[in-house]
């Protein structure tokens, strides 16, 4: 690790500030990702500032038929929160496939959507549910959020303060974990909104996309043999020591029939 | 309190102060004025070394010194020895070539190390590492065992081993097995994988080095599997200092699994550091570093050809290996393919003529020296595969071709056709107790349940011998104190198994004292007088001998002196439960009245054990594997051991053996991918991101259940039981696997199964859910 200079503010305001004022700043929330990263000497920032004294970034509530998640909210809460599991119990259940307990009692919903890692299993679940995160300035629709691999539409002083998931009808996430992370290897989230079905996938690409040819499919029938007719492209997919594009695009469809499956329960 | 013997499933007397975070590890200790060593090391598996400017890293905050291999020749520093040299068949020496403690000229794998800088902090170290400017001029490289004799393969030691071949070894008798195979009637051959392992450690690498200018004395507080013998090496080879100037201390130890008993270069750059700066300084690897710098394990490719008559009898094994051996030569590299498995590759076989032949050849990756198992895993791997596989070629029961080659009990003692004598075991009785204990009658059922689901179910069988406890002596010093405490010190090392429970139960036995008043001392040599360590299961057999010798020589000591309190003639005392009485009375008294009697330290006895032959642990696994059709995730879905370990001290303890080693060996198989890139010579499985350990929900219970068939050899009974776990679980998974596909033609499966090679294969075969 470099040297660097460490703020707990107790504001979102506060924060934002500081992150003007130090143009190198990093925001700290669960430092699962970027504790890591410091001590293999792979970032160097000047400062960082902890999210972790901020009361108003932690918290599951329900405002207005849909499921507000503070963005410090630590997986491990959403995993076991009653409310979560009797509104969209499919969140519940991607928060406890994430790592081990002791990454799910630090690492953050906001900490996983800012980093925007192609192997996270958050991203799937708010492009899939068509959520809004909310910052401190303004509201970002999923589909405009993730941009690219470890991009998003965050400016670098912005805050993710919460994130916004409408209720679905139903919904359900499958993951096929990375035999060795234990990230998503291919993690597919498919939801049956007011707005349409959706389905994206996480894992497979350099960044988390929708499948838009399966959610054609199964607006016409919300039912796993819907796969059976839909191609997914490998040459858009990755490629590495774990997995070829051919076996992830095949994934793709397996974990789409599973969670398709799981959300007619 | 209580008094507990062998045979007892006692609980761990060092888990509560482990498991509340008591334990100390070498990084647990920070003596005031402590000072770091960081390694830069080589980014290339291959380049010469141009020109090395340390200037900026001098002169960087907080750095107290930053060396090259000049600035350690200079000070005398000698290379990393090999303590396992051997000639070539033709009778030439094998190549040798020198292993300096940092690298001269020309580095050689990626994490080679290069550069050692001593500063304040471990992170001013760190920065000052990267302020060292090296040169490089990448060379062509070789990381593949298959491809290291390659006419076209770059050398790694161009003058010393032309060919990259290091040695050439061999055993058995060629001619009679040449001849056995061409009077054959079927021959069926095999080439395997045996795949390269990190030996992940929990506790990583390190060592703290003290200087005391007073006594001109260094000490080196490092987790090591036996702190004698890298006292030897570290002093005569390396330093080269009277060994008496050296105290090596070893504490708590989180795993070795062999890759701890070596001399790695960070010692003896933090010794030097200690004495020239007359600062203590620590070293301790980082995970990556850990990746990187350790030796590794395995890395063998071979070919089995098993030759068989009318009857299916075996008539000749023929085994040539490919071993790979890394850079270096590591310790103890050589020994590994070639005396250390070599032996075993007849397994628990009747074969009249056997053939092991091994070439080790150097690459561009890490040294390659023992794990867990060290060569007998590859042995068992090779000849439990190959049966397996000549069974289906040659349409018969793998379990009935067993049956029909065993080594009868009636045979023992038998002596193998590579040289071995096996002094008990009854190999058919054990497999015959697995095959019940697994429900094997059971499995067609289960099979057609699961082929329902979309899952292929295999069954497999490995049946594993190997060879443990023999060698050096090992030696005991008990002491009975006045204050009523009992105290033994042994040679051996703990690194996790229990040896403080162990050695106390021995003791509690047969001094008849409360268990909790024994103190285990080890891993001191200012402490404990000679030693040989942890390795080769051999502690609790060959340790455990020479402590009961010790402990009876500590009783005789006590009688003559309790005949004299009791005023008693000395054969008219007996010993029993802790007291010396007249034999037919009940006057008598404590051992520990004795020991006050004794003044001042009380009582102590030596013992002893060198064993007159090596003990042959043996079992057998069953294992059913289940293949996700749609996926290609392989999952264990039933595991039996039936185990021959000879005696049993601690089931607990043994069962806690049997579970790690299991774990490790279903690592091997289905998991651990030790990726070097041939294109870069980069080591892609750098870290636990991308190099997947088993974790505890990969396995399901296991049954684990022994015949305790007592070593003849063993002054215990005991025959060993570390790593015989890691070596019975390779076959019998892979065997699964093989069992799972052969209905569509598949005949072997290379190491590590992983789903994403299932996946191809099944795509490839064509079949679907
Ligand atoms: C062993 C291990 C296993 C894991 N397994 C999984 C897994 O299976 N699936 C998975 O999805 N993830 C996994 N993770 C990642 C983990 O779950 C976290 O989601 C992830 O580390 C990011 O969250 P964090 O709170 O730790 O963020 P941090 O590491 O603190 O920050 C990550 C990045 O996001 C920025 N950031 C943080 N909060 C905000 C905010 N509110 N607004 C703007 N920017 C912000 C930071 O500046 C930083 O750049 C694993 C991590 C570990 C260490």
């Amino acid at each position: 690790m470099y040297a660097f200079e460490y703020h707990r503010p107790a504001s979102v305001a506060e924060a934002v500030r500081l992150l003007r004022e130090k143009p190198e700043a990093k925001l700290l929330a669960g430092g699962h990702t970027l504790i890591p990263t410091l001590k293999q000497r792979l970032a160097q920032p000047s400062d960082l500032v902890d999210l972790g004294g901020i009361a108003e970034l932690r918290g599951i509530r329900e405002e207005g038929g849909a499921l507000v998640i503070g963005a410090a909210t630590p997986h491990g809460e959403v995993e076991t929160s009653d409310l979560v599991r009797r509104t969209i119990p499919a969140l519940a259940h991607l928060a406890g496939e994430i790592g081990d307990p002791q990454v799910r009692n630090r690492g953050t919903i906001g900490g996983s959507i800012a980093n925007n890692d192609p192997a996270a299993d958050w991203p799937a679940a708010v492009l899939g549910l068509g959520a809004t995160v909310r910052t401190d300035r303004r509201e970002i629709a999923a589909d405009d959020f993730f941009t690219g691999m470890f991009e998003t539409a965050l400016e670098a002083d912005e805050i993710v303060t919460a994130v916004v998931f409408p209720r679905p009808r139903r919904a359900a996430y499958a993951k096929f974990p990375n035999p060795a992370s234990r990230y998503a290897m291919v993690g597919v989230f498919v939801a049956e909104t007011d707005g349409g079905v959706r389905v994206a996938v996480t894992g497979a690409a350099p960044c988390v996309f929708r499948l838009t040819a399966l959610e054609r499919a199964l607006a016409a029938n919300f039912a796993p043999e819907a796969v059976d007719g839909v191609t997914v492209d490998a040459s858009e997919l990755n490629s590495d020591i774990h997995a070829s594009a051919d076996y992830r695009a095949h994934l793709v469809k397996v974990m789409a029939k599973r969670a398709i499956a799981s959300a007619l329960g | 309190m209580g008094r507990f013997g062998v045979g007892q499933a006692v609980a761990r007397k060092e888990d509560p102060r482990l498991v509340t975070g008591r334990g100390r590890y070498v990084d647990d200790h920070a003596p005031p004025g402590l000072a770091h060593l960081v390694l830069v090391r080589s980014p290339h598996a291959h380049a010469v070394i141009r020109r090395i400017d340390t200037g900026a890293a001098r002169r960087a905050p907080g750095v107290l010194a930053v060396w090259t291999i000049e600035d350690l020749d200079r000070a005398g520093l000698g290379p990393l020895p090999c303590k396992a040299l051997y000639d070539n068949p033709d009778g030439t020496p094998m190549a040798r070539p020198e292993r300096p403690v940092l690298a001269r000229g020309r580095v050689r794998f990626v994490g080679d190390p290069v550069v050692a800088v001593i500063a304040e902090t471990r992170a001013a170290a760190r920065d000052a590492a990267e302020l060292v400017e090296i040169d490089y001029e990448p060379r062509p490289h070789v990381v593949e065992t298959a491809r290291a004799t390659a006419p076209d393969a770059p050398r790694v030691w161009p003058e010393e081993a032309p060919d990259n071949r290091a040695l050439v070894w061999e055993l058995g008798d060629a001619e009679a097995v040449e001849a056995a195979l061409a009077r054959a009637v079927h021959t069926v051959s095999l080439t395997l994988v045996n795949n390269r392992l990190v030996p992940c450690s929990m506790e990583t690498r390190g060592c703290l080095a003290e200087y005391d200018p007073a006594s001109d004395r260094l000490t080196l507080l490092v987790g090591s599997q036996g702190v004698h013998n890298m006292r030897r090496i570290l002093a005569e080879d390396v330093l080269r200092i009277p060994p008496e100037k050296l105290r090596v201390v070893t504490r708590d130890v989180g795993g070795g699994f062999g890759m701890k008993i070596w001399v790695f270069p960070e010692y003896p750059i933090a010794l030097h550091a200690a004495r020239t700066l007359r600062r203590p300084v620590k070293w301790v690897a980082e995970r990556g570093e850990a990746f990187l710098a350790d030796t590794h394990g395995r890395d063998h490719v071979t070919t089995v050809t098993l030759g068989f008559d009318a009857d299916l009898r075996i008539v000749a094994l023929k085994a040539e290996a490919t071993a790979n051996l890394g850079a270096y030569l590591s310790q103890f590299g050589p020994f590994i393919p070639t005396e250390a498995g070599g032996y075993m590759y007849t397994g628990v076989y009747d074969i009249p003529a056997a053939l092991y032949r091994v070439t080790c050849v150097f690459t561009h990756t890490a040294p390659v020296d023992a794990y867990r198992g060290a060569g007998r895993p590859e042995a068992a791997y090779a000849v439990e595969r190959a049966l397996d596989h000549a069974a289906r070629v040659l349409g018969i029961d793998p379990v009935e071709l067993r049956r029909r080659n065993f080594v009868r009990p009636g045979q023992m003692p038998y002596t193998t056709a590579l040289g071995y004598t096996y002094d008990s075991g009854d190999f058919p009785r054990i497999l015959e107790r697995a095959l019940e204990r697994a429900d094997v009658a059971g499995f067609p059922e289960r099979r057609r349940r699961a082929r329902r689901d979309g899952r292929l179910l295999g069954l497999g069988v490995a049946c594993y011998i190997e060879r443990c406890a023999g060698g050096p002596d090992e030696s005991a010093r008990v002491e009975v104190r006045p204050d009523g405490r009992v105290r033994l010190f042994v040679g051996t090392q703990n690194n996790g198994q229990g040896h403080e429970t162990a050695y106390a139960q021995i003791l509690s036995e047969m001094l008849g004292v409360d268990f909790e008043t024994v103190e285990v001392i080890q891993g001191d040599t200012d402490l404990v007088e000679s030693g040989r360590g942890t390795g080769g299961s051999r502690s609790i057999p060959v340790g455990g001998a020479a402590t009961r010798l010790a402990a009876e020589a500590v009783v005789e000591k006590a009688k003559r002196l309790a005949a004299e309190m009791l005023e008693a003639a000395e054969a008219d005392i007996v010993f029993a439960d802790g007291r010396f009485r007249i034999v037919g009375t009940d006057r008598g008294v404590s051992l520990f009245e004795v020991a006050a009697r004794a003044g001042g330290e009380g009582l102590d006895g030596r013992g002893t054990f060198q064993p007159p032959a090596p003990t042959f642990p043996n079992g057998c696994h069953v294992v059913e594997v289940a293949i996700d059709i749609a996926t290609g995730w392989p999952t264990i879905e039933r595991y039996t051991v039936v185990d021959d370990f000879g005696r049993v001290l601690n089931p607990l303890l043994l069962a806690g053996q049997v579970h790690g080693g299991i774990a490790q060996g279903v690592g091997q198989a289905l998991m651990e991918e030790t990726v070097y890139d041939p294109e870069s010579g980069q080591l892609l499985t750098g870290s636990f991101m991308d190099y997947r350990l088993p974790r505890a929900s990969d396995l399901p219970m296991i049954d684990f259940s022994y015949l305790e068939i007592p070593s003849t050899t063993n002054l215990l009974g005991m025959k060993g039981a570390g790593e015989a776990g890691a070596i019975g679980a390779p076959p019998a998974v892979v065997n699964a696997l093989v069992d799972a596909l052969a209905e569509f033609g598949v005949r072997h499966l290379d190491m590590p199964v992983t789903p994403s090679r299932l996946w191809e294969l099944l795509r490839e075969l064509g079949v679907t859910g």
